[in-house]
């Protein structure tokens, strides 16, 4: 086989044969010797004031090294930052402090408050509980459109009413379009908090050397090189003292996007102590102590003309940011929403109005999708709300809409260009195995049988490819978001690879393979890919944002093709032609026409090496360093559609069949980007079904442990039917969209439109998530009550 | 006080003297260093650290270690014989059933034993039989092709 | 906060039943008993329970195992795990329900290793073994280091997490009766989707004659309420009856009734909901025990 068509296999990973064998290395996997173990005493309450912490009795415990308090560290812990922000003078944004280990008060069960060190997990887990902390309870609010309410309990007191920013955006004028319009739609949207549940939860290892002053920290995460920096900045310890390392980690789905408060205090202890620490992070501790996602009160309304032409979208937007603003919090209901609220329609005239509020909750954050699945929530339950309105059937009203297909460029009212799209075809596509009208059959029979289906689609889009970074610094990024990469080859001609990229199951070390061999004309053994450590790699950005490949495949193709142009430089000199003449194609270098001079790769490299017969001025060594900054965003599309099946009599609610149309330009390994769809529908079905973060009133996680929480399971989804479109984006060389987030953003609302489509006939307009049965009960009751009503007052009328 | 147990592991029995709170997880991980074995949550509810305990799929944080006195467990690091892969880890790999890898050994290990008791499950048996393995990457649809492969190497379905 | 380490305790595995309920007493109500250990597990790790002792009782002989007795009823060691009760033919045949709630028990691994003795003794308001138990009528074997006793199912279940046994007694077994000429049983459940427990379960055991008349029932309920509760008023509407569809309706109205002012309220589900869904898996439970007994 010809290395070249490895481009678009299913080549099988690379990652697999470690993890099946259990020789994964994940952090709880990681032993050094005289290691000590961390437990974090967390607050019970959703807000308190704290009068004292008596650590006496838990420092004198068997097998405990040492107790810290906020204040005993307060110096060398710092405030840990907000890593976006957003413009202060129009948005009145507020950076309250954010301590590591809470000093004076606290702002939400699970707030670190103390850290216990000491000689086995068992030993610092007892202590704990021995760890005398004196509160004094103060009033909670953990809704945000309440938090924002003149007397509401005040988290921090430099945000008065709670308001960390209040940001807007638009485009055209919405206001005289909802004036001029046939008809305006109105609808509040909730979109729940979630928990991101990663199965590895967080955890951390730092070790200090004194003589060298180096701090090693390995932590489950996905920016080590950000880590690095946030680290450093918070501190002071130098970042070239710093050494950060992702080792095999357990899934992110966003929640491993930051600096956190115990990477912090893993590390400042580790220094301190000149000790190795570990911090492993349980699964209970995890739902209060990692970010959560989502969590909008939306206000939206949709207006246009009577024949199905959108002329307008208005949102208005609570967004709950928890205790703190976590690291990308700013950025999260703010850029990625409001940017994409014109979806792939001609929307003239939107309004979006965010107000980012801080409540006695654990912070929220990007949660896989991040902004983008709130919006197209918005959008396409919106969209659909106003097709019912008008009785108009909800695809015929998506394609009026549709912007026409472009190849390269159109820019949108809310002044962001999408890269190309052809959103016509995604729908056909999923038309062609989805028969609508046959569906519609069905529906029709069950219904006469006491079945209740319905059908939701959601043709969405998203903001990927994260980013350009003089566009995102324009918008608050504290960090550029382009991505790094070197491509080493040795002397023999194998070749290792390093990103900035840092996978979490994405199966980069494989991808990156693909591309390195099909590009240099190896095979895929011949070359290693590294990633995940701030010591062998220079700084690189992190994975998130489906990113890795639109941003850090195209730095791997720079920095090949920056070696391919030397080898051919030092391949024309061996073969006494012009470089111009040399050709280079599956691992050979040759000169067109003329017969028997040709080179392959490995004697290049190693004539770079050896360097006896380099042409005059030119530096030995084959290596490439290569850093991508993106010009634009690459835009994904698609069409999902989903069936549900709702027993009409418990509201039990389930997913019967769902088709995936996505188009993320061109795809490196489909069995890799179909794994990504798989991954990414089960998570936006949870989040419709069954997936709710709920907070009593004062503060407490009342789904604070996975049996609570409802997690999907196996039982849970249909087999998935997917196929994918090819637009390929302009913004980079591959053509590659990203593929990491399309399921999550399109499943939720395509759940919801096939819910509200199967209880239609019933006068139902809107459900929110999740579509638990005892809400589906409730609604099909309450609808059925109000109709028994309407009918017997029409009765009276008649009579 | 320290209980005694002998627990023979993959093969090779172990005699271990440990705490009585000592978890069947606990003693794998830490006294024995097999790592393969993931904790996930504090609830039973992941599966993550899953083992078969005499042929049945345990988790192996929900047991002190001491119930198995007297016991054959086996581990991911013992589903290969003689350096060659179980049909179940052949079939993960093949049909793309893992992506961050943590789940994957308890997930492994539970479809041992569904296909030990039903060598050619449907569909719908597979997803019944995994309820108490979570994975948050797949969405299952992979891993319930593994799973069917996995029935058709080793011959069932 | 480290989560998944328990607090210590001292660890015993008698071998007798004398010699466990002994250790009980000496503990004074500060021992538990250790049978598959999933419910108290999760319980110790998160600190929730932190007993001074655990008692095993793996080693302790004949309270294993299923027998079937020469009257036709079956006798289950407390023991016996889920899976155990699954494989059972004697059990498929006899007595249904019970594989139906088994294979309904949380998940492969859980049924591998949880136990009938340890479901019913510690009596989870959304357990689903406690509901059939109720509803077939179990005799549930109790013994200590002095005496033995069989205590009705319809009357073990007292409370939240509490039952009839005494600090000392152990759980030995349980007696299903005989199979009845004409008798089917049933257990259907609508599932909590996060802990699979019972959000509300309902196990209902019918006898039908020859002439399609109901000259038995008996309906147990779990997850509605504190504990699993016998619905007598719903059972009246049902004996002496054929089981149309309007009795069938009537009844279900009334399954439940026991537990008014006591259905549990939470984040899962409403007291209002667990209401309705008792009487809408009443109707459910019955009617597929009909079908079952006339089959």
């Amino acid at each position: 086989m010809t290395t070249e068509t490895l481009i678009g296999q299913e080549v099988k990973r690379v990652e697999d044969h470690a993890l099946i064998t259990g020789r994964g290395q994940y952090i709880d996997d990681l032993r050094l010797p005289g290691l000590l173990h961390i437990a974090i005493v967390r607050s019970p309450y959703g807000h308190a004031k704290i009068n004292n912490i008596d650590v006496s009795a838990a420092a004198n415990a068997t097998g405990v090294v040492s107790v810290f308090t906020g204040a005993d560290l307060a110096e060398q812990l710092g405030s840990l930052p907000a890593g976006w922000l957003l413009d202060e003078e129009s948005t009145g944004m507020k950076t309250p402090d954010h301590p590591p280990l809470a000093i004076e008060r606290v702002r939400y069960v699970g707030d670190a408050v103390a850290a216990v060190v000491a000689d086995s997990p068992a030993a610092a887990s007892d202590a704990v509980a021995l760890v005398e902390v004196d509160y004094e309870p103060l009033d909670a609010v953990t809704d945000a459109e309440k938090a924002t309410q003149d007397g509401a309990p005040q988290v921090h007191d430099d945000a008065p009413n709670n308001l960390a920013f209040d940001w807007s955006v638009g485009a055209g004028d919405y206001e005289a379009a909802a004036a001029e319009a046939d008809i305006v739609v109105s609808e509040r949207i909730v979109n729940q908090r979630l928990i991101p549940n990663p199965m590895e939860p967080r955890g951390i290892m730092a070790d200090y050397n004194g003589g060298t002053e180096q701090l090693t920290i390995w932590t489950s995460t996905q920016i080590p090189h950000l880590v690095r920096l946030l680290f450093a900045l918070v501190t002071g310890h130098p970042e070239h003292k710093v050494r950060v390392v992702a080792p095999d980690v357990g899934g992110g789905f966003g929640c491993k996007l930051y600096l956190y408060a115990e990477e912090v205090i893993c590390g400042i202890i580790a220094k301190q102590l000149e000790r190795p620490v570990k911090w492993i992070e349980g699964r209970t501790e995890n739902y209060i102590a990692t970010t959560h996602g989502r969590d909008h009160i939306a206000d939206a309304e949709i207006c246009g003309t009577s024949d199905g032409i959108v002329t307008g979208l208005k949102v208005e937007v609570y967004a709950n940011l928890g205790g703190y603003l976590s690291t990308f919090a700013p950025a999260i209901p703010t850029i990625l929403f409001g940017l994409m609220l014109g979806g792939c329609y001609k929307v003239e005239n939107i309004s979006c109005q965010v107000k980012g509020v801080f409540t006695n909750t654990t912070p929220v954050d990007a949660y896989r999708g991040a902004g983008r699945p709130e919006a197209t929530y918005v959008v396409e339950r919106m969209m659909e709300r106003y097709a019912h309105e008008l009785g108009r059937d909800v695809l015929g009203v998506r394609r009026r809409n549709f912007v026409r297909p472009f190849k390269r460029g159109h820019d949108m009212p809310i002044g962001v260009t999408y890269d190309s799209g052809n959103y016509q075809a995604a729908l056909g596509a999923a038309l062609d195995i989805f028969d609508y009208q046959e569906f519609r059959q069905q529906q029709r029979a069950a219904r006469s049988e006491g079945k209740l289906l319905g059908v939701g689609f959601s043709t969405y889009i998203e903001i990927c490819g994260m980013a350009p970074s003089a566009v995102a610094g324009a918008l608050g990024a504290g960090a550029g978001l382009w991505e790094s990469s070197t491509v080493r080859v040795h002397p023999t001609g194998t070749v290792t690879v390093f990103t900035g990229t840092s996978p979490h199951g994405q199966g980069h070390e494989t991808t990156l393979a693909q591309i390195t061999s099909s590009r240099l004309g190896i095979p895929m053994e011949n070359v290693e890919v590294v990633h995940g450590d701030t010591e062998r790699h220079q700084f690189g950005t992190g994975t998130f944002g489906s990113r890795s490949l639109a941003v850090g495949g195209q730095a791997l193709m720079m920095s090949l093709d920056k070696v391919i142009e030397k080898a051919k430089v030092i391949a024309a000199h061996e073969m006494g032609v012009d470089t111009k003449q040399v050709r280079f194609e599956n691992g050979t270098f040759y000169v067109e026409d003329i017969q028997e001079r040709e080179i392959p790769w490995g004697d290049v490299a190693l004539g770079a090496y050896w360097a006896k017969n380099l042409p005059p001025g030119l530096e030995p060594g084959l290596e490439a360093v290569s850093f991508f900054d993106p010009e634009n965003f690459t835009w994904p599309f698609g069409t999902h559609i989903a069936v549900v099946e709702i027993d009409e009599v418990t509201g039990e609610t389930k997913l019967a069949r769902y088709v995936a149309i996505d188009d993320v330009g061109n795809v490196i390994n489909p069995m890799i980007v179909d794994g990504m769809v798989h991954g990414g529908i089960a998570q936006g079905v949870g989040q419709a079904l069954q997936e709710c973060a709920v907070y009593s009133d004062d503060g407490q996680l009342l789904t604070g442990s996975m049996m609570d929480y409802a997690v999907p399971t196996a039982e849970d989804f249909p087999s998935f039917e997917t196929d994918r479109t090819v637009t390929p984006t302009p913004v980079n060389a591959l053509g590659a969209k990203g593929a990491g987030e399309t399921g999550t953003i399109a499943a939720s609302p395509a759940v919801v439109n096939a819910a509200v489509d199967a209880l239609k006939h019933l006068g139902v307009t809107h459900l929110n998530m999740p579509l638990s049965p005892e809400k589906m009960w409730r609604t099909i009751e309450d609808a059925k009550e109000e109709r028994r009503a309407r009918r017997s007052a029409a009765a009276r009328r008649g009579n | 006080m320290n209980v005694e147990a002998t627990i023979t592991i993959n093969g090779t029995e172990h005699k271990v003297q440990v705490p009585p709170r000592t978890l069947l997880s606990q003693l794998l991980r830490d006294e024995l260093d097999m790592t393969g074995t993931h904790v996930g949550c504090d609830t039973s509810s992941c599966g993550a650290c899953t083992v078969l305990v005499d042929g049945n799929a345990t988790k192996s944080c929900t047991m002190f270690a001491v119930q198995a006195d007297g016991s054959e467990v086996t581990t991911v690091e013992g589903l290969a014989s003689n350096g060659e892969l179980h049909p179940i880890q052949v079939a993960f790999r093949e049909k793309h059933g893992l992506q961050c890898g943590f789940c994957t050994p308890g997930m492994m290990v539970t479809a041992v034993q569904i296909l030990e008791l039903n060598p050619a499950p449907s569909e719908a048996e597979i997803r019944s039989g995994l309820r108490g393995n979570l994975c948050r990457c797949t969405g299952y649809h992979n891993i319930v092709a593994a799973v069917q492969h996995a029935a058709e190497l080793s011959g069932g379905a | 906060m480290t989560t998944g380490v328990t607090d210590p305790f001292a660890y015993h595995a008698p071998e007798t039943v004398r010699e466990a309920s002994q250790a009980l007493s000496r503990y004074r109500g500060d021992a538990k008993l250790l049978a598959g250990g999933h419910s108290l597990i999760p319980m110790m790790k998160l600190r929730v329970a932190s007993p001074q002792a655990i008692i095993d009782l793996r080693n302790v002989e004949g309270i294993k195992g299923i027998t079937e007795n020469d009257d036709g009823s079956i006798t289950i060691g407390a023991m016996t795990t889920y899976h155990e009760l699954i494989a059972s033919d004697a059990i498929n045949s006899t007595a249904g329900s019970i594989v139906e709630a088994a294979s309904q028990v949380a998940d492969t691994q859980v049924r591998n290793w949880g136990t009938i003795g340890g479901s019913l003794a510690h009596a989870d308001p959304a357990g689903d073994l406690p509901a059939v138990a109720v509803a077939l009528d179990f005799a549930i074997h109790a013994q200590s280091a002095r005496s033995k006793r069989t205590i009705a199912s319809d009357r073990f279940f007292r409370g939240y997490l509490e039952t009839a046994l005494r600090p000392s007694e152990i759980l030995t077994g349980v007696t299903v009766p005989a199979r009845v000429e004409g008798s089917g049983c049933a257990y259907v459940k609508l599932a909590n989707k996060a802990s699979h427990y019972a959000i509300v379960g309902v196990a209902a055991s019918l006898t039908i004659d020859a002439g399609g008349v109901c000259t038995a029932a008996r309906i147990g309920i779990t997850g509605a309420g504190p504990h699993a509760t016998r619905s007598r008023r719903a059972e009246r509407i049902l004996v002496g009856k054929e089981l149309n569809d309007s009795v069938i309706n009537r009844a279900s109205q009334r399954g439940g009734a026991e537990l008014a002012g006591m259905f549990n309220d939470d984040v899962h589900a409403s007291a209002e909901y667990r209401e309705a869904m008792t009487q809408v898996y009443t109707a459910r439970a019955v009617r597929a025990a009909a079908a079952r007994a006339t089959s």
